[in-house]
């Protein structure tokens, strides 16, 4: 029996594939294998031969067996070794392209604006873009003759023959929206307008259309000293800087009283700017108090309620913030740029997560 | 509005420093927007003076000079025919920047001798335009700084000039002596008071003045003057020109130099004729409509009727408070002048300025409003320095007209100013604010100066108030929250869908653009625009001259300048407003998708191919279930003429509600616009996509089927024009209940099937929800599917 034994099991390491394996398999375990035969021979026996002789083939069956399936699965191992080797690839060969998008800095930054303001109770107020010269002048305390019209360099809207209503204007400014909020929705409101705004206007720094966020707040007791907190801990959340400082200059707009320009501390190095530091001032805005002819206009008791309102510009503060230096690429959908200066689909600007990458 | 250091001086008793009072303007409200010291280009050049002087041996007109300097005596070659011993020089040293000749000099070599330095003429230091020889100083010692020198001897040549931006209502400030006011009234030092001069008329004025009945009413309201006979007019006195030429003036003559010391330095514009060629009477009265006018200028205006013009018996002779006539303009030769001092309507003056297009100091004042009050003070002070400047007599004055009375007072509200500007002013402060500006305190009435027109209410006051205590120190103070707790959301649906819009179609690959909201008339006509109603009566070139009518037009170019730019395969996209009318609100939300050229560029898996029109709609679709659009949807055909009429579709819910349009663009349209295909698009409507029904979170139970779903194909042949879509509908209606999915697995067209022919093959998904399927409960649905289709399509199952 130990000549059966290590006749097979050296047999079986020898064998080289799986036919061979499974001719082994019936010459030793199969119908008529030798194992088989002898275990045949079991009935003959004494019963004391059968006990010792019976337990001892079925440990030499078992053992033949499992070589079997150990060297089954050897070959089998060794034969997909072989395959994956025979399947090298060039992984270095680049991908199937995919597209990336990307969203526009003006798009971007809107939200970002949104987002800071939604924190402090502003919501989100629409207008159109065509609108009445009432609107867009009249009511923001700019009649026909004031200076600031022929200063703004006004898009009209043509007028039909017979139509003998002032021309429709683009709007010069958010501050319409100001208007038609409080109209609507009255005291106390706080809202901010981003949008399009149109001047006549086109060169180094200047494009005939461009973006503006119109800020406003309404209440019994709002006051100036409210606005500059505001805008500091806008300004500090936007550009992500703790404590950037503003300084507010005594101006002029006809739809506020008392008027400021707004200036955010920077420095100049080596002709980089830098926002949030140096003693140097760079003016990012225009607010006020709104006057009360304008809150008279829309239909708000001025003896009851105050407040302010300011407009900046989106482009402009994009450009600070992710240092584009051309405000005319902005709209001229160059991909080179548009992929430069874009943001991704999921680069989503929130309080928690942070407003910029 | 520019003045110098020494001009402010004159109105203000001050020891503040140029940056002080620049600091202090910008704070103000009086924005500085430069300060020119001239000092600064000069502060290198010391004074020098010359030992010796002899022919250069090789150069006829230069000489060699010893000059003592404060380094010792340098020989310095000169061709300056004064260049001589003895007289004081001003010295330029090698390594000095000269301004007039722009170069830093070093040690020269000139035909062979050193020269260690220039001296000097005062068109190189920009001192003027002499260049006849070198600067003499008839006193100075060797080493002197020049600009001590000349701060001694001739401080208007280093006399700083400050710029300062003035704001609209700001019109006081339009005169040296209201800024000054605005100083003193931070504290700034002390506000001069004028001289208020006084002439007796010597005889009276030959030269009548009236104003006719038409031009009374906001026209002109006071229009006063008188003859000065026998006077010397020539060039003015040099503190005066170097005052004008400081702040950027031409000198002209003393009477015409008069009226523009009074515009810069009182605010008050005046007007001088030569009164000889004055013929009768000046009227001022209203253009009837098309008279003519040479303007000082030496232009030619033509009057529109209700313009306000004097004219005397000759016709026009000025355009009142704007412009004056070179007919009765003075001249070196006047001998008698007529000086005119009037008040005129500002708004008749803007209208009148900006139709005439005459943008002059006068017009800029007077349309801003001037002090009415010094009306008839002013003519007397400037009858008093033509007296002094050119001699003569004066006659009385004529007056036609009435000085306006402009006294008006508002309440001062102390409580209200604080509560406005968030600042404690003391009320004290707040009352010595407003008297140093002028006003007169009557209790808590503020009766307001007669130089401030723009102070109209009380929150004028505030502002007066506020400025003057300084915005710069203002503190912030916290907007306390609307609520206590957490911010809620704030924007609207439709706000929160069009960010999702475009999250998602940047997700998709594409590029945001923000294009001009205005193109040329022939892209908006190609997209049913380019209409008069949408055209703008201005537009700065004939290529933004419409409203768009849709994003596409933009995007469309945007994809042919990176095209010709060399990139061809684009994916771009834009969120915005189309404007489909011009009046207010006709605009609506667009998202426009454009493809164009390839999926991706040559790749070694042979993935990239053309776009084409499904992309657009898978894409389309996708931007559609971001907003939360319905997937059940039609697609219908016809929608505009810049689709291919064949290859596009709109998605719809009912024929009337289109959610989107997808297709491929016209090629006419593709070929209008310059880009090369092929390119498809879509435009999406998110505003038609109706809001859910339900506002709560919660979701529908999720029902999960342990049965086996079975999934059996059929393919159908039907004619050419029928679609896909109708098929399926028909299919997924034979059993509701049971059929869980159809989907389109093949198309095949012609070949074996005939012309007009295809075949649609179908894999339809059962999902039984009660017991398992047995193979005659299929066999019975799929009966049904077939009869239906069939039915539906006209078709019969390809066998």
């Amino acid at each position: 029996m130990d000549d059966l034994r290590a006749k097979y099991i050296e047999l079986i390491a020898k064998a080289g594939d799986e036919a061979t394996l499974e001719d082994l398999r019936v010459k030793a375990v199969g119908k008529k294998g030798e194992i088989s035969l002898q275990m045949r021979e079991l009935g003959k026996m004494t019963p004391e031969e059968r006990q010792v002789a019976g337990p001892a083939l079925n440990a030499l069956k078992d053992e033949i067996n499992t070589a079997l399936a150990a060297k089954k699965a050897a070959l089998a191992d060794a034969a997909l070794d072989e395959r994956l080797k025979a399947e090298w690839l060039d992984v270095t060969l680049p991908v199937r392209t995919q597209r990336r998008g990307t969203i526009h800095p003006i798009s971007q930054v809107t939200e970002e604006v949104s987002a800071i303001f939604a924190d402090m109770g502003f919501s989100v107020a629409e207008g159109p873009q065509i609108d009445t010269d009432w609107y867009n002048f009249d009511a923001l305390n700019i009649p026909s003759h004031h200076p600031a019209r022929a200063e703004m360099d006004t898009f009209y809207m043509h007028r039909a023959e017979g139509d003998d209503r002032p021309p429709h204007v683009l709007r010069t400014h958010t501050s319409p929206v100001q208007i038609r909020h409080m109209e609507k929705f009255g005291a106390p409101c706080r809202v901010i307008a981003p949008g399009r705004v149109y001047r006549a206007d086109y060169d180094q720094t200047h494009t005939p259309m461009f973006h503006q966020v119109e800020g406003l707040a309404i209440d019994k007791d709002i006051s100036m000293a409210n606005l500059k907190w505001v805008l500091e801990e806008f300004f500090s959340a936007f550009f992500e800087i703790d404590g950037i400082k503003t300084r507010f200059r005594a101006s002029h707009f006809p739809f506020t009283e008392p008027s400021a320009e707004v200036d955010i501390q920077c420095s100049w190095v080596d002709g980089q700017l830098k926002i949030g530091e140096g003693d140097g001032w760079l003016e990012v805005l225009g607010s006020g108090m709104v006057h009360p002819k304008v809150l008279q206009a829309a239909g708000v008791d001025p003896e009851e309620w105050q407040g302010f309102a300011f407009g900046m510009g989106i482009d402009r503060i994009s450009m600070l913030k992710y240092g584009i230096p051309d405000l005319r690429a902005f709209f001229d959908s160059d991909l080179r740029w548009l992929r430069h200066y874009g943001f991704a689909s999921l680069d989503v600007p929130t309080l928690h997560g942070g407003l910029s990458k | 509005m520019k003045f110098t250091l020494s001009w402010l001086k004159e109105h203000l008793d001050t020891t503040a420093s140029v940056d002080e009072i620049a600091e202090t303007l910008t704070d103000l409200g009086l924005e500085v927007e430069g300060v020119e010291n001239p000092a600064a280009k000069l502060a290198t050049f010391t004074l020098a003076k010359v030992t010796h002087a002899e022919q250069h041996p090789d150069a006829d007109r230069l000489r060699v000079c010893k000059v003592m300097t404060d380094e010792g005596e340098k020989q310095i070659v000169c061709g300056a025919p004064n260049a001589r011993e003895g007289i004081t020089v001003v010295l330029a040293k090698p390594g000095d920047y000269v301004p007039g000749i722009d170069v830093t000099l070093s040690v020269g070599n000139i035909r062979g001798v050193e020269s260690h330095g220039m001296m000097a003429s005062e068109r190189e230091l920009e001192l003027s335009d002499e260049h006849n020889g070198i600067i003499e100083l008839p006193s100075g010692e060797v080493g002197q700084k020049f600009t001590d020198w000349l701060a001694q001897n001739d401080p208007a040549k280093v006399d700083p000039v400050i710029e300062i931006a003035i704001t609209p209502n700001r019109q006081d400030a339009l005169g040296v002596h209201g800024i000054a006011r605005d100083l003193a009234a931070r504290g700034l030092g002390t506000l001069k008071p004028l001289k208020e001069n006084h002439v007796d008329g010597a005889f009276s004025c030959p030269v009548k003045v009236s104003i006719d009945e038409d031009a009374a009413t906001d026209g002109c309201e006071v229009f006063a003057g008188r003859l000065i006979r026998g006077v010397k007019n020539g060039p003015s006195p040099a503190w005066l020109q170097d005052r004008l030429r400081a702040i950027g003036l031409r000198p002209i003559s003393k009477l015409v130099d008069v009226t523009n010391f009074f515009t810069f330095d009182r605010n008050r514009p005046l007007h001088v004729f030569d009164a000889d060629k004055v013929s009768g009477a000046l009227r001022v009265h209203r253009a009837k409509g098309g008279e003519e006018m040479v303007g000082l200028d030496e232009k030619t205006y033509t009057f529109s009727a209700g313009q306000v013009v004097i004219s005397d018996d000759n016709g026009v002779e000025s355009v009142g408070g704007i412009m004056g006539g070179l007919a009765t303009g003075c001249t070196d030769e006047t001998v008698n002048v007529f000086l005119e001092a009037a008040v005129w309507d500002r708004v008749q003056i803007a209208h009148t300025g900006r139709a005439l297009k005459i943008n002059s100091d006068a017009r800029y004042r007077n349309e801003r409003g001037i002090d009415p009050a010094y009306n008839m003070q002013g003519l007397e002070d400037a009858t008093q320095m033509i007296l002094d400047l050119c001699g003569g007599e004066a006659s009385d004055v004529v007056v036609a007209g009435q000085v306006p009375d402009t006294s008006r007072a508002y309440k001062l509200n102390p409580a209200r100013v604080i509560s406005l500007v968030g600042m404690e002013i003391p009320e004290a402060e707040q009352r010595q604010t407003l008297t140093r500006l002028g006003f007169r305190m009557e209790g808590n009435l503020a009766h307001v100066p007669s130089w401030r027109p723009d102070v109209l209410g009380e929150a004028d006051l505030v502002e007066e108030v506020a400025r003057i205590a300084s915005l710069t120190k203002l503190q912030g103070k916290p907007l306390p929250r609307l609520q206590p707790g957490v911010p809620k959301a704030i924007l609207s649906p439709q706000q929160k869908r069009e960010q999702q819009a475009r999250r998602t179609a940047a997700a998709l690959g594409y590029n945001e653009c923000v294009t001009y909201s205005f193109i040329d008339r022939k892209s908006a006509s190609l997209f049913g625009g380019g209409d008069d109603a949408t055209m703008l009566a201005n537009p700065i070139s004939s290529e933004m001259s419409h409203m768009r009518p849709a994003l596409l037009p933009g995007l469309l170019q945007a994809a042919a300048r990176n095209q010709a730019r060399g990139y061809m395969d684009l994916a771009l996209f834009e969120l915005g407003h189309a404007f489909n009318g011009g009046e207010p609100g006709e605009q609506h939300v667009q998202v426009s998708g454009l493809l164009v050229g390839r999926t991706g560029p040559k790749d070694v898996h042979g993935a990239a191919r053309a776009v084409d029109v499904f992309d657009a709609k898978a894409d389309a679709e996708a931007v559609l279930a971001a907003i939360g659009a319905p997937a059940k949807v039609q697609i219908l055909r016809g929608a505009e003429g810049w689709w291919h009429p064949g290859r596009h579709g709109k998605i719809c819910l009912g024929p009337k509600k289109v959610l989107g349009v997808f297709g491929e663009l016209h090629p006419k349209v593709l070929d209008e616009m310059g880009v090369k295909g092929p390119a498809v698009a879509f435009t999406l409507y998110p505003a038609e996509v109706p809001l859910p029904r339900k506002s709560g979170s919660t979701r529908a139970a999720l029902r999960l089927n342990d049965l086996q779903a079975v999934e059996r194909d059929f393919a159908f042949v039907v004619d050419a024009g029928v679609e896909a879509l109708t098929l399926v509908n028909a299919a997924a209606g034979a059993d509701k209940a049971l059929i869980d999915d159809v989907r389109v697995f093949d198309e095949f067209i012609g070949g074996s099937l005939g012309e007009g022919k295809k075949s649609l093959a179908i894999t339809v998904r059962l999902q039984p929800t009660d017991k398992t399927l047995k193979e005659k409960d299929i066999e019975a649905v799929a009966a049904k599917i077939v009869e239906k289709v069939t039915k539906a399509t006209g078709g019969t199952l390809r066998g």
